[in-house]
């Protein structure tokens, strides 16, 4: 390339780029957010003029795309302009709220930020330079790859010391948060993903209405224990069958579908389940849901301050955090049985068929596989897991209502599959550690009040947090994070093949 | 003579309204390589598909071995010794070759599947240089040499072969072709392919099939057909 020689040319060329992306932002906000009618005292249509919003489009746009353009090298400007264009887009979100923030501080820190970014940007070194640092970095990755064994091991001792070095350090009071909000929250998120992953990740079926097997799963635990008192541990299993069961129900009529028509469908299938939950109030509940389900035992040993209670029986001070720790294993293993089940099956017949049913079902078929089992035994597989989730969810919350269990769950859970890279089990965990993690990190963050005012409060920015994150990952990493697929049989040495080499997956 | 192995008797298929095939009949004898030429929209492929009950024939009778395979489902089919390298090739993209191999022997489990293996990587070499790449990345013959090497796998009676030289290098065409030969000749396999590059087709047939219009129009030795004035002048001149 010629400009390799002059940093400075490839960062104007950006800068004109930007420039050019944010007029046509500007076009395109100018006629949906520039004018607004609203009542005013009189209830008269009044135009309300909002150019601050265009201005802001425009800004985050600009500085959006400066840092998509940013060269390899050049980490710590691209990030410094995402960060940028995050507090731009943060500061116009309060202000469309009527969140009282206070003008120029913001402001002034997305300039210095940008600023910054942009000097970093100018100053990088040639693009030359930048390809070698992305060759480095390919060659981290691929090293990261084969130690992903040593990896994984890791991550699963981290997990399980997690809750006592928790209580450890925090003590009963301080650590209840992290275990229960992040902990429980987070593995329950991975254990669906995983779940789903079957489904969508292997087998290629796009499914929209996973959560309703996980209200399946907890409906049925909730009913049966409350109706008629059965145990959680008699419960489970059933909860499983329960939702497989109609995850073949849903199965069987869409056999014949994919893409975009099996996602319709099973949208649909959603939400007929959950209109189901609320209007047939005679089992259900209705709205109200079902309340003072029975919590969890250690195996038929009540968490309870008595004589026959947990503590007591092992000799500990009571406290209500050994429940939160017992739940906090249960759903560890529940999804360390989801991920075992998934990997020993993808090298198994059936789990091949799947493979080969999301790459190419007409081959599959006049090479003898028996296409409807195969995708009913996907569907039902999956279902099951989510209504193990769902017996769990219903035990830990005990209380249980439609609400839970509405489309943005699934699509959340469709999410973190996605964003983790279709069919990859580490990818899928990451993903759900960095989304749920994530946004419940969002209430953590109180120290931005004393930037944006005290109105300001985190927690409500995390569907701008999920969409920065899908856009972010829509540009670098469109088939995920974990993209490489490891194949099933190999001689002796694994050879994952990264996914830039395979075109996307269709439906 | 030998009862037929593949035997297609008045078989008409419809894409709703049209009419697609009408009437054809067709003998595929054990140990023979029949082919099957024809124009673009001749309805070679479906030909190829109805065997395999996707679509169904909507009228006449198709046996494979003496028995009525015409109302089976696909998988059924392939169950029964009938292998295809599908129009198009559909190797499984983020499969590795090994993977798309394992897959193809998924009728017979894996009883010979480490043997058959053997033989495959002997047969086409460039697939066991390979064997651990995605079936996505290989080039479109090394693709054909998969797709057949899938279809060979299962032990079949009788391969059908969908259009096997589609988009290659006639080198690449050649060498496919001579495989074909040799697997006829040593193994008695018995070939039925579609073919559109009618001069290397019937080079090859012992006999051959000439559809036009979802009818079958000629039959006949391969090489008689490929010295008849007419079969040069609709899909030979011009090159081949």
């Amino acid at each position: 390339m010629p400009e390799a020689a002059k940093p400075g040319a490839g960062a104007l060329a950006a800068l004109k780029d930007a420039g050019g992306a944010a007029l046509v932002a500007a076009a395109l906000s100018f006629p949906i957010v520039a004018l607004a009618t609203v009542e005013d005292i009189n209830q008269k249509l009044v135009l309300e003029q909002r150019w601050s919003w265009v201005v802001g489009a425009a800004a985050m746009v600009f500085v959006g795309r400066l840092a998509t353009r940013a060269p390899g090298a050049a980490v710590v400007a691209r990030w410094a302009l995402f960060a940028l264009a995050a507090v731009v887009a943060a500061y116009f979100v309060s202000a469309s709220l009527d969140i009282d923030a206070d003008w120029p501080a913001p402001l002034i820190l997305a300039v210095i930020v940008g600023a910054a970014g942009f000097a970093a940007l100018a100053l990088s070194a040639p693009f030359s330079a930048a390809s070698a640092a992305r060759a480095k970095q390919r060659a981290l990755r691929a090293d990261l790859a084969a130690r992903a064994g040593l990896l994984r091991f890791a991550g699963l001792a981290a997990l399980v010391i997690f809750p006592l070095f928790a209580l450890w350090l925090l003590g009963p009071q301080g650590s209840l948060k992290w275990i229960n909000n992040y902990g429980i929250q987070i593995l329950i998120y991975v254990m669906l993903g995983w779940g789903l992953n079957i489904v969508v990740g292997l087998a290629g079926l796009l499914d929209l209405g996973y959560v309703a097997f996980y209200a399946v799963g907890a409906y049925t635990y909730a009913l049966l224990s409350t109706t008629y008192g059965w145990s959680f541990w008699i419960c489970l299993p059933l909860a499983g069958i329960f939702a497989a069961c109609w995850g073949i129900l849903l199965g069987v009529p869409v056999l014949r579908l994919r893409g975009d028509y099996l996602a319709i469908v099973t949208l649909g299938f959603g939400e007929i389940i959950r209109v189901v939950l609320i209007n047939w109030s005679d089992l259900t509940n209705g709205y109200a849901g079902v309340s003072s389900i029975p919590r969890v035992t250690f195996f038929g040993v009540p968490f309870i301050d008595d004589d026959s209670g947990f503590a007591a029986r092992f000799g500990l001070e009571f406290s209500p955090i050994h429940r939160t720790i017992f739940l906090f294993y249960l759903i560890l293993a529940l999804a360390l049985l989801t991920n075992a089940a998934t990997l020993r099956l993808r090298r198994l017949p059936i789990g091949r068929a799947w493979e080969a049913l999301r790459e190419d079902e007409i081959a599959c078929r006049s090479l003898g596989i028996n296409t409807v089992n195969t995708k009913l035994t996907a569907f039902a597989l999956g279902a099951g897991f989510a209504g193990f989730a769902g017996a769990f969810f219903a035990v830990r919350q005990n209380f249980v209502s439609p609400e839970s269990f509405t489309f943005p769950e699934s699509a959340t859970i469709l999410a973190i599959v996605v964003l983790g890279g279709m069919g990859s089990q580490l990818g899928v965990a990451a993903a759900a550690f960095a989304l749920i993690g994530g946004m419940e990190m969002l209430r953590e963050l109180d120290f931005l009040k004393q930037i944006f005012g005290d109105g300001f409060d985190p927690a409500q920015y995390r569907m701008l947090v999920f969409g920065l994150a899908m856009v972010t990952m829509m540009i670098w990493k469109p088939r995920g994070v974990v993209s490489s697929r490891a194949p099933s049989i190999f001689l002796k040495t694994r050879a994952a093949v990264s996914g830039d080499h395979v075109g996307e997956g269709r439906g | 003579m030998t009862a037929p192995l593949l035997s297609m008797r008045g078989v008409e298929t419809r894409y709703g309204n049209i009419l697609a095939l009408r009437g054809v009949d067709i003998d595929v004898e054990p140990g023979e390589i029949v082919a099957m030429i024809g124009a673009n929209g001749a309805g070679k492929s479906t030909v190829m598909m109805t065997v395999f009950g996707d679509p169904r024939a909507s009228a006449g009778s198709i046996t494979f071995d003496g028995r009525d395979i015409t109302r089976m489902a696909t998988h059924e089919i392939a169950r029964l010794g009938l292998a295809q390298s599908p129009e198009g090739r559909r190797v499984f993209a983020r499969m590795s070759v090994r993977e798309n191999l394992r897959m193809g022997a998924a009728v017979n489990g894996s009883a010979h599947y480490a043997e058959d293996l053997e033989k495959m990587f002997a047969i086409f070499p460039r697939l066991k240089e390979r064997a651990d790449q995605r079936g996505g990345t290989l080039s479109g013959g090394e693709q054909q040499m998969l797709a057949i090497a899938r279809a060979l796998m299962s032990r079949p009676r009788l391969l059908m072969l969908d259009e096997p030289s589609l988009g290659l290098a006639p080198l690449v065409v050649k060498l496919i072709f001579d495989v074909i030969a040799d697997l006829n000749k040593r193994q008695g396999l018995t070939v039925f392919l579609v073919e559109q590059n009618a001069y290397h087709a019937l080079r090859l047939a012992h006999r051959a099939y000439v559809l036009v219009n979802g009818a079958v129009s000629m039959q006949g030795a391969g090489r008689d057909l490929l010295a008849r004035p007419e079969i040069r002048a609709a899909y030979l001149e011009g090159g081949h």
